[in-house]
């Protein structure tokens, strides 16, 4: 019997204007899982996951949370263990810095300052965005701001992981990161998303959902290669299992070393992109007349490549 | 226009995060140099000039300091609609008694009121334009909340300094849809504007409903705390003590007449 | 219109930042009493919004010229008074730095102007008495109407009263409101009209969020009468103060500032007792004691003191600036 769990036994629920969007909705995900919800528009996604964490509260059946069943009265105290991150990270980044973003929810949880500032620092190390705590949300790109959103939730240290939509704002290389990093934590995941190539590669369990109930339920290579399943759903099969049927493996729980793994290729993405950047800026700077700027951001660029082997070599010596 | 304005204000808010010595330097002493500025400016007479001379000083210093593009902050002070020029340029009109004569050009009182307000219009608006050039928004907030304005406007001000960009890319994407489907003036009237704008209206009111859900699950309970901690260095003390005894210097003692005294005495 | 700094006496300017400080003041604390927090984020966003749609520019039909929304009456048929008058100020306040509207003393003047007269003048007397509950069109259109009207006209005598107070400016009072008034009377109707458009649109996509300002409740309710009374009387009673104030500063010292610009004492037009007023004003302004005025102590001794040597002087003071800020140019590109 396992903690952390999120439990739905038939909720149903419909809009002020009558459409109904949950309609005796059951499931239950445990510790450790992660879980992928799939469903065409309309289909009552993004109405689930708002349920778990108490953004709206079902009109009939219950929902538990942890240990808690989920009322007006402890919607609070659940939101302490879901953290949820939206579709549209500028909804998310509300805050004027970077820094002051991912403090915000460790200093609502009462944490003092100097607690509040070592959550930060880690949660930034742990996306990899160190560099931008002084930095505006404006001034980032869309790969760093969904880092920097995941960044203000995990300071929070929550159980459970909600993603709605995660990938849909990111370029390709983004996208990997992103998939590395939710590969390295153990948390709880619910990732709904129409990316069903993402859902494979991040969660070994999938739901679809359709008019507000569960129509399937199983193992993610089961139901994201079930065809006819998809299309009934009004999905279509994962891009990388078009070409290549066979379900490709994807492990369950992960080890330490697993995670490591991915932790490594993570840094080593953010690392080389990091180095190009220099490296375009230094031209940028050499096309402006300003030579020693350029030299230095060279050198920097140079430097920063070195640590690129050094990643390699690490990756080497996991076997 | 539109897209020229959006980038003006993006290049200034780049600008504001550089770094380098004005940059460091606390908002607060920033913040309160500017004003005693501005103040200090603006208390001269109306047909005061060579008195504001020495006050160029200022800008020059933080443009210089601040590695500021002197063209661009330039630029927008005389593209900013002027009222003080629309009003200014009524005194030659209305007071032309002369008072001296430059070389056989006679000139007038109300010219002299007209240049002293240029003068000052130039040297305030150059100030608030370098304030915003070497702080950051949010770092004006901060000195603004530490120097007592209620907790609620600057949690307006950070929200509204940070759905700008979003906001103001938005409507850009717009205007363009508009302009590219609208001829002439055809289609840019108040009935396009109306609805263009209604939606914009509409799209806020859903995204500050998403926000809120966004602050409710991380904790929101009614505060929007900061964490900076500004400690005042050596490098502020200095700067705002040698700006306050500069601007009373300037504001007491005839600079101009004094170099001109001096230079005359050497020749 | 935006005020500018350039056309302020400090005096005037500092008046009008009290009453601006005060009234945000008054309006936080309004708010934290009362504001569902939900408010917040709203209140934010809107701001932006309204910044953003100042941007847009529209083609006044029958003219070819482009205006643009002012801003306040929308907020406060959405928000209420004080939440509106909040948000301005903000939106006021960025654009004072991002775009240099005005200049940072002339913000007082342009938040009173601009957000104080929609906010708790035009709305609560104007708006909502003829907008009734909301429920008919005709009716929204004529009060959005009148009440953009009236706001601005409100804002641009202020521009008026600012400026003559600061004594910058040569234009009589008569000449100067004939030229602010009609031009705002024409800016005034478009804002209203534009007002309304939007105003409209809204109530038809989304009534619920007008559901608040326009429901059938006493007008009391949202605004206090007698509040709004008295704060008309603090700002007649601010303005005479600094009405007083000018008016006994008037003769301002210009025969000494001409002296002191061109080194000639003697003008035409000189009047006895000047000094004597001179000397009760610099009593007053202690704290910015007049540069004019205390050359003219000094100066007495060396009235020979020539025009040449003010050009001579001039012209080293601004040749030393920039030579200091050559050299520190220099010098970071060296060290960069």
């Amino acid at each position: 019997m396992s903690h952390h769990i999120v439990e739905f036994q038939d909720v149903r629920y419909h809009y002020p204007d009558g459409t109904a969007a949950l309609n005796g909705l059951s499931l239950r995900i445990t510790h450790g899982e992660a879980v992928g919800i799939v469903g065409a528009n309309g289909a009552g996604k993004s109405t689930l996951l708002l349920h778990i964490n108490g953004s709206i509260l079902p009109a009939s059946g219950s929902i538990i949370i942890g240990d808690l069943q989920l009322t007006a009265q402890t919607r609070k105290e659940v939101r302490k263990k879901v953290g949820m991150i939206f579709q549209n990270p500028d909804d998310q980044l509300f805050m004027p810095t970077v820094y002051d973003d991912v403090a915000f929810g460790p200093l609502n949880l009462g944490l003092g300052r100097e607690r509040a500032a070592e959550r930060v620092e880690e949660a930034l190390r742990i996306v990899g965005c160190q560099g931008l705590r002084d930095r505006p949300p404006h001034h980032l790109s869309s790969g760093q701001k969904s880092s920097v959103a995941i960044a203000s939730v995990i300071a929070m240290q929550p159980e459970i992981l909600v993603m709605d939509e995660p990938a849909s704002s990111l370029d390709p290389r983004s996208r990997r990161q992103l998939i590395n990093l939710l590969n390295a934590f153990d948390h709880t995941k619910i990732v709904a998303s129409h990316d069903l190539d993402f859902i494979l590669e991040t969660c070994e369990r999938c739901i679809i959902v359709r008019d507000g109930r569960v129509m399937a339920d199983g193992a993610a290579e089961t139901v994201l290669a079930d065809k006819t399943l998809l299309e009934e759903n009004n999905l279509e099969l994962p891009l990388s299992l078009k070409n290549n049927p066979l379900p490709r493996h994807k492990g369950a729980a992960m080890n330490d070393l697993d995670k490591l793994k991915h932790l490594i290729e993570h840094w080593k993405e953010h690392n080389k992109e990091h180095a190009r950047t220099y490296r375009e800026w230094a031209g940028k700077a050499a096309s402006l007349g300003k030579n020693d700027l350029a030299g230095v951001l060279g050198e920097i660029a140079a430097e920063t490549s070195r640590i690129d082997e050094l990643f390699i070599k690490a990756d080497g010596l996991l076997g | 226009m539109f897209d020229e304005g959006y980038f003006n204000l993006g290049y200034l808010d780049t600008l504001s995060y550089k770094n380098t010595f004005v940059h460091r330097l606390d908002p607060r002493a920033k913040l309160i140099a500017t004003v005693a500025f501005v103040v200090t400016v603006v208390s001269f007479p109306k047909y005061e000039i060579t008195g504001l001379l020495p006050f160029f000083l200022f800008p020059v210093l933080l443009f210089s300091l601040g590695d500021i593009p002197v063209k661009f902050i330039l630029k927008k002070v005389l593209l900013v609609s002027s009222f003080a020029l629309f009003i200014g340029i009524f005194n030659p009109l209305l007071d032309r008694q002369i008072v001296y004569s430059c070389w056989g050009f006679p000139v007038s009182r109300g010219w002299i009121s007209f240049f002293s307000i240029m003068l000052k219009f130039f040297l305030t608006i150059t100030s608030a334009l370098l304030l915003i050039a070497t702080t950051s928004f949010p770092g004006i907030c901060h000195a603004l909340r530490k120097l007592g304005v209620p907790g609620i406007f600057i949690s307006q001000l950070l929200f509204l300094y940070r759905y700008l960009f979003v906001l103001v890319e938005e409507a850009m994407k717009a205007v363009r849809a508009r302009d590219m489907r609208s001829f002439g003036r055809q289609g840019k009237g108040m009935k396009t504007f109306v609805s263009l704008v209604g939606t914009l209206f509409l799209r806020t009111v859903e995204r500050a409903e998403r926000i809120y859900q966004a602050m409710l699950s991380r904790g929101f309970s009614g505060n929007l705390h900061l964490m900076r901690p500004h400690r005042v260095s050596g490098a502020d003390i200095v700067f705002l003590s040698s700006t306050m005894v500069l601007l009373y210097l300037f504001r007491v003692h005839d600079v101009v007449g004094a170099m001109g005294s001096l230079s005359m005495g050497t020749f | 219109m935006h005020m500018a700094d350039a056309l302020l006496s400090p005096a005037v300017g500092a008046a009008f930042w009290a009453g601006t400080v005060g009234t945000i003041s008054y309006c936080s604390k309004k708010l934290t009493d009362t504001m569902e927090e939900k408010l917040i984020p709203l209140m934010g966003v809107l701001g932006a919004f309204i910044f953003a749609a100042q941007m847009i520019n529209f083609t006044i039909p029958g003219t070819g010229s482009s205006g643009h929304l002012g801003g306040g009456m929308i907020l406060a048929v959405i928000l209420g008074p004080y939440a509106a008058f909040i948000v301005m100020a903000s939106v006021l306040t960025v654009q004072a730095l991002f775009f240099a509207d005005g200049g940072l003393l002339a913000l007082g003047c342009n938040i009173w102007n601009l957000g104080l007269y929609p906010c708790f003048v035009a709305y609560p007397l104007i708006f909502r008495p003829l907008a009734g509950s909301g429920g008919s069109r005709r009716r929204l259109t004529i009060a959005s109407l009148l009440g953009g009207v009236v706001g601005l006209q409100l804002g641009a005598i202020s521009v008026v009263i600012e400026t003559l107070l600061s004594g910058r400016s040569e234009l009589p009072f008569s000449t100067f409101a004939l030229l602010m008034q009609p031009i705002h009377l024409a800016i005034g109707v478009v804002e209203g009209i534009v007002t309304a458009g939007v105003i409209n649109f809204i109530r038809a996509a989304r009534p619920e969020i007008l559901e608040g300002s326009l429901s059938a409740r006493p007008l009391s309710a949202h605004l206090p009468i007698k509040k709004v009374f008295i704060g008309f009387l603090v700002a007649a009673v601010l303005t005479g103060g600094v009405m007083s104030w000018f008016a006994s500063s008037n003769p301002d010292g210009l025969e000494w500032s001409i002296q002191k610009v061109f080194g000639r004492p003697d003008l035409p037009g000189q009047t006895s007792g000047i000094a004597h007023a001179l000397k009760s004003i610099q009593e007053k302004t202690a704290l910015l004691p007049d540069y004019g005025f205390r050359k003219a102590d000094d100066d007495k001794g060396r009235a020979s003191a020539t025009s040449v040597s003010g050009l001579i002087g001039s012209a080293l003071v601004l040749a030393g600036v920039l030579l200091i800020g050559y050299i520190i140019r220099a010098l970071r590109r060296k060290s960069a």
